[in-house]
């Protein structure tokens, strides 16, 4: 270990002297105070320190002590339900030891609760050869989530003896006879951060993360291990999309990530998840989250160390072959904090200030996600998805984190200002974005849900095009110069936007819609859309078609409980044929 | 006695270099002794070594490196807080400016603050009525919550803000509001303006003001909404009271804030704003809110005027990102007469869902508010087709939506300065212009509310 001395404070930044010792990206305890930093550049026996909390009150002159090990992470049971700041504090914890409301510095309190006992089950017998990945046990961590305790990435050797029963995190629990000597090891393990956790192989992915969110399931689905990003000006409803997946997106974990944004955000879920039910487990949504939250108002230099943080415990449960989802809201923040810290090491600026490596990191935050086979002698499949909130300036995607990103992901939600002054929630726009996995969803689509899944979609995406193409005309020339075809097609997708797209995240029913039902909604938009053509093409007057008193009840379809889907589906089909019958008699 | 040094080497705008310091902290306050005796305020903003980077709060004229004398006094910037500063107006440091003598600080506290623990939040959602229906009808104030006024050169944010301020109460509950209100770089008669609107409403002796008018100095623009929130943090959290700060106008704090960044030859980010103001705007609004165990609560809302009424320049932008929604004033409206000229399509609240429906204001009050926005945005679709295409070219619906976008900007938006409505006129309001949309058409709207109210 070596100890420095202050020389230069500039906000986050610290640089001390005397390091000659210290590596590259060590942790460092800053002052008297024991502030947390990260060594990020090292010149001579000169390191600079970007330090994880608030630097107001030090000196030159103050001891920097390295410890010695890079930025880490304590992975085991415990993870789930916790709520951590950007360098895996538990707020709680923090809350209780310090006692107050505000953050103080210099906090020391262990990641995962050193007070709590689990009951682990061993999988693994004294005497198996075991590599790194391989399970030693079971703890079932909370209701829905099983956490299997695995032998560090890297090990090697005989396991000499194991424990079953009750145990702190840091208790042995085995010994592993390695060429290196014996290891103990505990249902704690650490690892450091901005290293990914390794794999066995990589594989491209087959399935769709599904969201019960109908314009990213029908349009714009994103796959398990993929990674999306929803870029938006404020106000659009970026944050309400993020929540609205960690709440119903079908992974196992939802590791969610507020990275420089409302404290009170982080409220809203802290409150609202434990009351929300999974509809897969009907267990409280609580029991499959890790919360990690930097404010806004936080320390700089936490946030942009926030992410990794959390892709981190993502990966680690990705390695117990589970499926995970992870959201950063809002990788924006990251990129600043980055600007920030590049700012003051005085680096040449790229485009708008932001450092020129701004690109390649944020290549290699999203290449962590991914489908995997993970490491071991059976190896597991295991998914982590990431999707990235980004908040341009001006909603601009012109600007360089936007375009950086995009470079990247395979899904773009591109949010819509306009969209959301109308009130058209999720603001998602259905000419911009896109989804590069929709092709390789196509099959499963049609194996678990319907076999014209994709060909739907596809139909609704022309008419919704078309739309904005007849648009233009009506803006010029008004709705009457066009063909009864075409207001009939106008009136289409308008049912489309408002009775398929619309969806209200705040009401008890609409805000997750199964698979099943997004394709009954969409059937009886385009269902309608089909016969109106077939009338119209007969001669029956289009006003009537337009005005029947049917479209009310499949525009209130979306509201119709899940149980009652298939009985309402046919009485609206029954309907409809009724009344297209009876416009075939009237005059226009 | 703190040591004095003599060793000013630069002095650039609002900064200093003053070289052979020891012992000082970064973020320390300082002291500058002019030759005259005078003496200025200024705090540490980089060290290096023995070389310290200092930043003025107060005009840098008349120093001298060779007279002017430096000590650093061992803290940072404080605010001696009591509950006497109630009905008493302080200038942008924090010293008092109403003649009265200074008040006796029941302790000091630091004016950055500390950020509040994430888990220590209180979610608001108790509904303010502040009696103004675009505010609390379609976008609905709830207590703790962080809501600016965007507003440009012009427009009468000031007439909005001051009427908030006299008619914001929390039903159903006795509590009233304190108001602490800064004012940075604005004009005497805006200040005065506030200063004889809480007069009238007596609401003047529950009043705290920090003022920095437009002809004081700009760098202490960075400290007066800092002493404000300080002094506000007290109130709400020590004594306990609900607190709603208003503070005018943003757009010349963040010019002060560049000029800062400017001297210091920073990287500029847009518009020659500082890449952290983000961060920096952050710790000021992020102030707001409520806390476990505490009774008291902080509403926070910033005036800020938008730099050719354009809302992607950084100042609002920014703001947008940190605040809980925004209230949106707009020319357009203004010039036609509307008072106040709310623009409610892009004004948003984001705290609204939790602090309305049953129990709170009305089981109906979402479902309402969902119907006027989409019902007025077809309305101004349909008036904007109706300037290009003329009346006869819209559909008998757009006409309906046209005409009830009309009514909802004459008598919904438009109620003047000194009508206070309650929630309940409020909506039924909402519900009497809704009638003149045929009923099939309200599809945002529940059945059973269509029943009760239509």
């Amino acid at each position: 270990m070596s100890k420095g001395t202050i020389k230069k404070i500039s906000g986050p930044l610290v640089i001390a002297s005397g390091m000659r010792d210290a590596n590259m990206s060590d942790m460092v305890r800053v002052s008297d105070k024991r502030l947390i930093g990260e060594i990020i550049e090292i010149h001579g026996d000169e390191a600079s320190i970007q330090v994880y909390e608030e630097t107001a009150g030090l000196m030159p002159g103050e001891p920097v002590e390295s410890l010695g090990y890079p930025m880490s992470v304590e992975l085991g049971p415990g993870l789930i339900t916790s709520i951590y700041d950007g360098i895996q504090r538990p707020l709680d914890d923090i809350l209780r030891v310090t006692g107050s409301n505000n953050l103080q510095r210099g906090v020391e309190v262990p990641s995962l609760k050193r007070d709590l006992v689990w009951e682990f089950v061993p999988v693994a017998k004294a005497g198996d050869e075991l590599v790194g990945g391989d399970v030693l046990g079971t703890v079932q961590e909370t209701v829905v989530v099983q956490q299997k305790i695995m032998v560090p990435p890297g090990m090697k050797g005989t396991l000499k003896e194991i424990r079953g029963g009750q145990f702190h995190v840091d208790d042995v629990v085995a010994v592993l006879e390695t060429a290196d000597g014996e290891k103990e090891l505990t249902l704690l393990q650490r690892w450091p951060v901005r290293v990914g956790r390794p794999y066995a192989k990589k594989l491209s992915p087959n399935m769709p993360l599904v969201t019960g969110q109908r314009v990213l399931d029908m349009f714009f689905p994103i796959a398990k291990g993929g990674v999306a990003a929803i870029p938006g000006p404020f106000g659009s409803g970026k944050t309400v999309t993020q929540h609205q997946l960690a709440k119903w997106a079908d992974a196992d974990i939802v590791v969610y990530i507020g990275c420089g944004e409302r404290g009170n955000e982080m409220t809203d879920v802290l409150n609202e998840f434990p009351e929300l039910k999974d509809p897969r487990t009907g267990e409280s949504l609580m029991q499959r989250t890790v919360l990690i939250a930097n404010t806004s108002d936080m320390p700089v230099a936490a946030r942009e160390a926030s992410i990794y943080t959390g892709i981190t415990i993502a990966e680690y449960f990705r390695d117990m072959g589970y499926s995970v989802a992870l959201m950063a809201d809002s990788t924006s923040r990251w990129a600043e904090a980055l600007r920030e810290m590049s700012g003051r090491l005085e680096e040449m600026p790229g485009e708008e200030g932001y450092p020129a490596y701004l690109g390649s990191r944020l290549a290699q935050f999203y290449e962590r996600a991914g489908r995997v086979m993970t490491i071991g002698s059976e190896p597991r499949e295991g998914f982590l998805s990431a999707i990235g909130a980004v908040s341009p300036p001006g909603g601009d995607i012109s600007e360089p984190v936007s375009q950086a990103t995009l470079r990247i992901v395979k899904v773009f939600w591109g949010l819509d200002a306009n969209l959301a002054y109308q009130r058209h929630f999720p603001a998602i726009n259905w000419l911009t974005s896109y989804s590069l996995y929709s092709p390789d969803m196509a099959p499963w689509f049609a194996e678990h849900v319907a076999e014209d899944w994709t060909e739907t979609r596809q139909r609704m995406m022309t008419l919704l095009q078309d739309e904005a193409e007849l648009d233009e005309i009506v803006k010029m020339v008004g709705m009457d110069a066009l063909s009864p075809a075409d207001r009939l097609k106008m009136e289409a997708a308008r049912s489309i936007r408002e009775d398929f797209l619309h969806q209200n995240s705040f009401h008890d029913i609409d805000t997750y819609t199964s698979l099943a039902k997004q394709y009954d909604m969409a059937k009886l938009v385009m269902y309608f859309y089909d016969e109106a053509s077939k009338a119209v093409a007969q001669g029956a007057p289009l006003n009537a078609l337009i005005s029947m008193d049917v479209r009310e009840r499949i525009g209130r379809f979306k509201y119709v409980p899940e149980g009652a889907v298939p009985g309402e589906y046919d009485a609206i089909l029954e309907e409809l044929h009724k009344e297209i019958a009876a416009c075939m008699g009237k005059e226009a | 006695m703190p040591k004095e040094y003599r060793t000013i080497q630069e002095v650039a705008g609002p900064l200093l270099m003053v070289k052979g310091v020891t012992d000082v902290a970064y973020d320390e306050l300082g002291e500058i002794e002019l030759a005259s005796g005078e003496t200025r305020r200024c705090r540490v903003l980089e060290i290096t070594g023995e070389n310290v980077l200092v930043q003025l709060f107060e005009s840098a004229a008349g120093i001298n490196p060779q007279t002017s004398k430096v000590r650093f006094l061992g803290h940072s910037m404080e605010l001696g807080v009591s509950e006497d500063m109630l009905g008493r107006v302080f200038d942008g440091l924090g010293r008092p400016i109403d003649g009265e003598p200074e008040i006796l600080p029941e302790k000091r506290m630091d004016i950055n603050g500390l950020a509040m623990n994430p888990a220590a939040r209180v979610y608001p959602e108790e509904f303010i009525q502040t009696g103004v229906s675009a505010i609390d009808g379609l976008n609905t104030l709830v207590r703790g919550q962080k809501l600016p006024i965007f507003s440009a050169s012009g427009l009468p944010h000031s007439q909005l803000a001051a009427q908030i301020a006299r008619q914001a109460k929390v039903r159903g509950t006795d509590d009233q509001f304190c108001v602490v209100f800064a004012a940075m770089g604005i004009t005497f008669e805006e200040s005065e303006f506030f200063v004889e609107s809480f007069r009238e409403s007596g609401a003047l002796a529950r009043t705290v003001m920090f003022v920095n008018l437009a002809n004081d100095p700009a760098v202490e623009r960075i400290s007066t909404p800092r002493m404000a929130l300080t002094a506000a943090e007290y109130l709400a959290f020590d004594c306990g009271m609900h607190v709603l700060v208003i503070m005018t106008d943003i757009t010349n704090y963040a010019d002060a804030l560049r000029e800062i960044s400017a001297a210091r030859k920073e990287v500029p980010g847009r518009r020659g704003y500082p890449g952290y103001m983000y961060t920096d705007l952050a710790t000021m609004y992020e102030r707001a809110g409520r806390q476990q165990g505490k009774n008291g609560s902080i509403t926070l809302i910033p005036i800020l005027s938008m730099p050719e009424d354009d809302k992607t320049h950084p100042i609002p932008d920014l703001t947008g990102y940190i605040t809980e929604g925004q209230i949106i004033l707009s020319r357009d409206l203004y010039r036609r007469g509307l008072q106040p000229p709310v623009d409610v399509l892009p004004s948003l609240s984001r705290l609204k869902n939790k602090g309305i429906g049953e129990g709170k204001t009305r089981a109906d009050h979402m479902d309402t508010m969902n119907q006027l926005f989409s019902a007025y945005a077809r309305g101004k679709e349909a008036k904007e087709l109706m300037v290009i295409l003329g009346e006869a070219a819209l559909t008998e619906m757009d006409l309906i939506y046209a005409r009830f976008a009309d009514a909802f900007e004459e008598r919904y938006v438009s109620q003047g300065y000194t009508n206070d409505r309650s929630i309940e006129e409020t909506l039924d309001l909402g519900w009497e212009l809704l009638r003149m949309i045929p009923r099939s058409e309200l599809k945002r709207i529940d059945e059973k509310y269509l029943d009760m109210y239509y």
